[in-house]
Parts: C-alpha cells; structure tokens; sequence
C-alpha cells in the first residue's frame, strides 16, 4: 500500500481529504504542526488551539489512522512570523502563508512525512495536480472556483508537487460536506481562512503593537507632488487602496497609493491616481521548472481573493517578471503575491515589488 | 507493533481475566448486602484481602483497595496529612523531586489550599533520594514523608528501608509510592519499615481502574471518599469485586512469578542498556545503573526531539514512552530530568524502554537494530 501523509487541521477539508484517501486504498497516517504559541493566548490561536487539536484526533480516531503531532514551533516563528514582520519593516504588506506553505508545510512537514516512509503528503487545499505526457506536474485550480486555493500553492516546485496530493480539489464544498457528513466527521469550517494563523483571531496591528512596536513609528502622510498633508501613526497600519481613517481633510476622497518605508512617508492620491498598468514581480517560482523564454498571455491575480485580469508577463533577469495588464489594476500591493495562470493551469508567481 | 512500555501499563494476564469473570454476572451481588448474593461477593472481596496482606505481609484490615495507584495516593497523603495535624499539629511534608504527579500535585493542592507547608527533597544525578537527605531535612514539624520505592521515568530504587527506619526513630509517618515497583520489587512492609504504601494494578498485569493502599495499623487517616463506610470507613463506594480480584489474582501471580520474570528480563534490559550507549554517540543512560529496576531502560539523547522520536519509533513498529513527550506537540523536560540535573538540550531528548515478561530476544534484536537510524534521522529533521 502507497503510504500517505495528511496534514490535518481538525478542519472538514482536511479530514475529508483522508477519508478520501483511505477510501482510495492507500495508508494514511494523519499528523498535525504545532505552530505557534504566544503565551497567553493558546487558547484562540487559530490553528493549533488544544481544541483544533483535539478535533483532529478524533477524526483521525474515526478514520482508525494514526495520529502524530510535531512541533514546528521554532522554525514556523523564525521563516513565517520573522518574514511577516519583515515585510511591514520594509514598509510592504506581506502574505507569510506563502512562506508557510512552502517552508512549513511543504519542507519541514513533507521531511517528516518522508522520514515515517510515506511517499506523499496531502493536505485538504482546494487544487488539483496532473502530470503530463512527460512526467512533468501540473498544478490546476480547483473544480470549486470559489474555494480555489492554488493561489497560495504557486510556490511549490515539481520536487516538491512530484509528493502532492490534494483529494477534495475534485469537489465542490456542497459536495464535500456531503462527505463529511456521510463519514461522521466534523462539518463546520472555521472562519473563512482570511485571518491569519497566529494572529489569534485579532487584528494584526496589535499583533505588530506586541511583537515589533518599534516598526509603528509616525511620519508624515505626502501627495504625489511631494506635498505634506498630514502624520500618520506607522506605515504598517495602513494598505494599498484604504480610503477610510486617514485623518486627512480633503475635498475629494484620497486613497493611500504606496508605503515608502525608507521616508517613511505614506503616499496618498486620488482614485485616478490609484491604478496601475503594470507591476513587477520578484522571486518568481516558475512551477514547470524552467523559465519561460518569450512573453507569454496569462490571467494574473494580484491577490488571493482578487479577480483574475488578462496581462502580459515578461519573464527579467534575476528571477522577476514584469506584468503589464490590459486594463488599470486597482491596489497592487507590494508584498502580495502576482500570480499566473493559463486556463486552470498556475504557470508560476512572484512577489510584487 | 511491538510493546516496550510495560512502565505505562501491562495487559491483564488471562488467568487474572479468569479470576475476575464470575464477578460480573453470575456472583455480581453488592458485598454489604445481607443476603447469599452479598455474601458471596463479600467472601470473593475477603479473600483478594487476605490474598494481598499474604504478599506484603501485613494484617488484611491494613489493606484498603482503591480505584487506582493515583487514588491511593491522595489517600494516603491528604488522609495523613489532615490526620496528623490535628493529632500533634505537625503540618510539614517532605517529598522528593521525582514523585509521580499523583504526589507532588496532591502535595502542592495541600500547600495552595490548605495551609501546608511543603519541602521538595533533592535527588543526586541517579535520581536518587539518600537517607541522609532525608535526615537533613526531617525536624518537629514533619508530618509525613513519601518518597517512591522506584521511580518510573529513570528506573531508580530508593533505599525504603534506610529512609523508613530514620521516619520511624523520628516518629514521622513514611509513605512510599510503590506503584511501579511492584511489579518487580519485594513489598514485604515489614522488611521495608513503611507505614502507607500505594499499588495499582494495570502495572503488574491486571486491570486498569483497580489499586490499593498500604495502611499500618494506628497510622491516622481522614478518609476522603465519605459515604456507606466501605473499606472501614476509609474508601466509601460499592467495591468493584470483580477489579479487587483481579487486583488480588495480578499480585499473587506477580509474587509467585517475579523472580522468574526478573531473570528473563533483565539480561534483555541490560542489552539494550550496552547497545544503546555504545551504538548511539551523544546519548547517556537516565537513572542509577545498578539500584535500578530489572525491566527498565531510560536514555536521555541530546539534540532529539522526544515527541519526534516516539513518532517515528512508533511509524517504525515500537512502542515507547519519554519523558518529555507531549501529544499536544508542546514538548518540556519533565520535572525528573530537571531534577536530575539534564540541561534542556538533553532533557527532551529522553526515551523510556520497558521489558515486560513477554518480551522476547527478537523484539530486542529488532528494537536495536532500528533505533540508531531512527535517532539519528530524529537529529537530522531538527
């Protein structure tokens, strides 16, 4: 029997995806990550709570699977919350799940997986892989659009997809709660994965208040033209495109276009001014392997839950892209995650500058 | 799979399921009840007394059973405690470091709650408790003193009958835990010198849910469980025969057998003990090597993570414990490792091996063949 690794969460995505696997005749094993755990708030940290974690090994009871935890506490705080952190120092809004699924998820968990012998780690995202006629692996959207998760998953490369398997990619939610319940298992998703993991369900401003209060340092809130029209209280509690709090008079609304974290000036304009044609992208992961050598069309997301929009991308020296959109984007926002994709297929993403 | 962790717990041996299968439906009856059924169920929980007083030498009303080794603990501690204090008005108890939780966290409970005064006794590097530690720190106002017959993270026997005769000239009341001892140790109370001592069954081979407590006659006791005045008013609840046979069953077999037991397992244990430190580089044998029990092996590796190695241990077909795992993935040193002075570097990194009598030379082949891979592959994911 193929042995499996499933990342669980306590979660119904993930423990649907090991009653499909185990469905499907393989050996799972079901194992989960403690994360993270600031003192004093064990309780409602998202991820990891003993709660979350109590779910998980009933599940994994249900499914009569084995049922391991490991603690990844060290390294999730050194490469995720560290590079979080960084980001709002560079005045920037980052995505730390991208770092988290590439090296928590998909390094330090998949080693483990691979230690205990398996040949696989699945998790309970919403894709799909497929390999082609010559073993290379595609990475598709879901068959679920709306849960389409393959947005955080650009970063994979193929050593690391050749190990992936994502069983409830094939589905639709309906149709995995249909699952679920058949199963037994838990129903009930937990708050729509927009908050992060470690932030305990609060706001990450407070979050950066207790872990890196030197970084909320007030400057001076500029116009285009250069010109000072107010203080704001730290470039980090600001994002791209805000409109409301920032304690700017003004007859036409203003918008907060970029953080410029070496001045520590926060640019506003108007909504005009707002958009952008183009972007760069830095630290691309192509997911084929190999850059592409032409410029090439794709429908390019600038953000997990943004439409996709038709571009042009060029691949540059020095691992980035540069993406020129037919039509203005709104809040490209440095930080986040450009993303491209061919149909259902990702071609690869980068990080824009 | 193959079992090393006899220390948590045993399988109950069939003739003990044997002995207490009548007890659950044909003989079912409540022992105070007056008529045949209670009779019977009477005699059955006499008997299993009797049998129990035989092997550690002692008066059947001196044997009180008990849910558990925990239950007897807190028994026995919080019953002498309160006791004593109002006979002579000591209020001071000493115990060791390395108490099973059953011990230290009754003792803290008495401290928080209920105005007790409690001192923590040192243990040397072996993890073990010297009489003359215990001399030191004994003055007027102990009350009790409860030091374990053998420790079960480390394996370590403590000299019981030194540190009981010293209780004994001060009139201090002495408790010994002697619930992973039993399956290997005498438990004459006689030739020890205790005046309480806690057993719990799931160690020797019969049931979980069952234990007893070692009480010397005149030692004063406030029970805790109050009600019908089972156990001479020590321990209310309906008895559960059926658990108090296999109890009594577990503990004759256990003392008929423990010699033989012993001499099969030991040379396997010390195998594992020869293996493992010199196949293995920066690992260290936890607990006394001689005054330690026969059936048990403990290993601190530095830079492993204890949790991590268990996991693969168990992916890899054995079954073992540590220390310092944690199944929530939030591993720390236990308090044993710290005691015995383990920096942190070493401290999570323990592993607990324990033989029990079915234990075969295959297993143990097997086992060290396996385990240098798997601790190393434990560093190399760190």
């Amino acid at each position: 029997m193929t042995k499996v690794v499933v990342a669980m969460s306590g979660g119904v995505d993930s423990s649907v995806a090991a009653a499909l696997l185990k469905e499907q005749g393989y050996d799972v094993i079901g194992m989960m990550l403690r994360l993270w755990s600031e003192p004093g708030k064990e309780e409602s940290n998202r991820c990891c709570t003993p709660d979350a974690m109590a779910q998980a090994r009933r599940v994994a009871a249900q499914l009569d699977i084995p049922f391991y935890v490991i603690d990844a506490k060290d390294v999730f705080r050194e490469t995720v919350v560290e590079y979080f952190l960084e980001g709002y120092a560079r005045g920037e809004t980052p995505n730390p799940c991208l770092i988290c699924n590439r090296e928590i998820r998909w390094t330090f968990l998949l080693n483990h997986a691979l230690a205990l012998g398996a040949d696989f780690m699945a998790t309970g995202h919403y894709a799909r892989v497929k390999k082609d006629e010559r073993g290379k692996i595609d990475l598709l959207r879901a068959v679920d659009r709306n849960k389409d998760q393959s947005y955080v998953l650009h970063v994979l490369d193929q050593e690391k997809l050749r190990h992936a398997l994502f069983p409830v990619g094939e589905y639709t939610k309906p149709e995995i709660r249909a699952i679920a319940e058949k199963h037994g298992l838990p129903t009930a998703s937990r708050k729509d994965s927009q908050d992060l993991c470690f932030l305990a369900g609060e706001d990450y401003r407070n979050f950066l208040q207790r872990n890196a209060a030197e970084m909320l340092k007030p400057g001076e809130i500029i116009t285009r033209d250069g010109e000072t029209i107010g203080s704001h209280d730290g470039l980090a509690n600001y994002t791209i495109g805000q409109r409301k709090g920032l304690g700017v008079a003004s007859p036409v609304p203003l918008y907060v276009i970029t953080k410029d974290a070496v001045r520590n000036t926060l640019v506003v304009g108007t909504q005009e001014q707002l958009g952008s044609k183009e972007l760069i992208a830095r630290d691309v992961n192509w997911l084929s392997g190999e850059i592409p050598q032409e410029p090439f069309r794709a429908e390019v997301k600038i953000r997990y839950t943004a439409k996709e929009a038709e571009a042009l991308i060029m691949p540059m020296e020095g691992n980035q892209a540069q993406v020129t959109f037919d039509a203005p984007q709104r809040d490209i926002t440095a930080g986040q995650a450009a993303v491209f994709y061919q149909g259902d297929t990702v071609i690869g993403g980068g990080i824009i500058l | 799979m193959i079992y090393l962790d006899y220390s948590a717990t045993t399988p109950v041996d069939s003739r003990v399921v044997d002995a207490m299968t009548p007890f659950f439906n044909a003989s079912f009856g409540n022992p105070l009840s007056v008529h045949r059924f209670g009779q019977i169920a009477e005699a059955a929980i006499d008997s299993s007394r009797e049998l129990v007083a035989r092997v550690l030498n002692c008066k059947p009303d001196e044997i009180i059973f008990t849910s558990c080794g925990s239950e007897s603990d807190n028994l026995a501690i919080r019953g002498a405690a309160y006791a004593m204090r109002e006979k002579t008005g000591a209020n001071w108890i000493l115990a060791s470091r390395t108490e099973h939780p059953a011990v230290t966290k009754t003792l803290e409970h008495l401290g928080k709650y209920d105005g007790f005064l409690i001192e923590w006794l040192d243990v040397n590097e072996h993890g073990m408790v010297t009489p003359e530690i215990v001399a030191k720190a004994i003055c007027d106002n102990t009350a009790i003193v409860s030091v374990m017959y053998a420790n079960n993270e480390i394996g370590t026997i403590n000299p019981i009958k030194e540190i009981a005769e010293i209780c004994r000239v001060n009139k201090i009341l002495f408790h010994t835990d002697a619930v992973q001892a039993a399956a290997y140790l005498p438990l004459d109370v006689n030739e020890l010198g205790v005046d309480m001592m806690s057993l719990g069954a799931h160690k020797f081979y019969g049931p979980k849910g069952v234990g007893a407590l070692y009480v010397r006659k005149g030692t004063p006791l406030v029970p805790h469980l109050t009600g019908g005045g089972q156990e001479f008013n020590l321990r209310a609840g309906t008895q559960n025969v059926p658990y108090i046979v296999g109890f009594a069953e577990a503990l004759r077999l256990t003392e008929d057998e423990r010699e033989q037991r012993a001499a099969h397992i030991q040379p396997l244990r010390d195998k594992i003990i020869g293996a493992v430190l010199e196949s293995i580089p920066d690992s260290q044998l936890t607990g006394d090597l001689e005054s330690r029990l026969p059936h048990h092996a403990s290993f601190a590796f530095r830079g492993v993570d204890g949790n991590l190695l268990l996991t693969l241990l168990d992916g890899a077909g054995f079954a073992c414990s540590s220390g310092s795992a944690c199944k929530t993935g939030n591993p720390e040193p236990s308090e044993v490792m710290n005691a015995i002075g383990l920096s942190r570097e070493w401290g999570l990194g323990s592993l607990r091996v324990t033989l029990g009598k079915d234990t075969l030379p295959d297993h143990i082949e097997s086992f060290l063949n396996a385990l240098p891979n798997v601790v190393e592959k434990a560093r190399h994911l760190k």
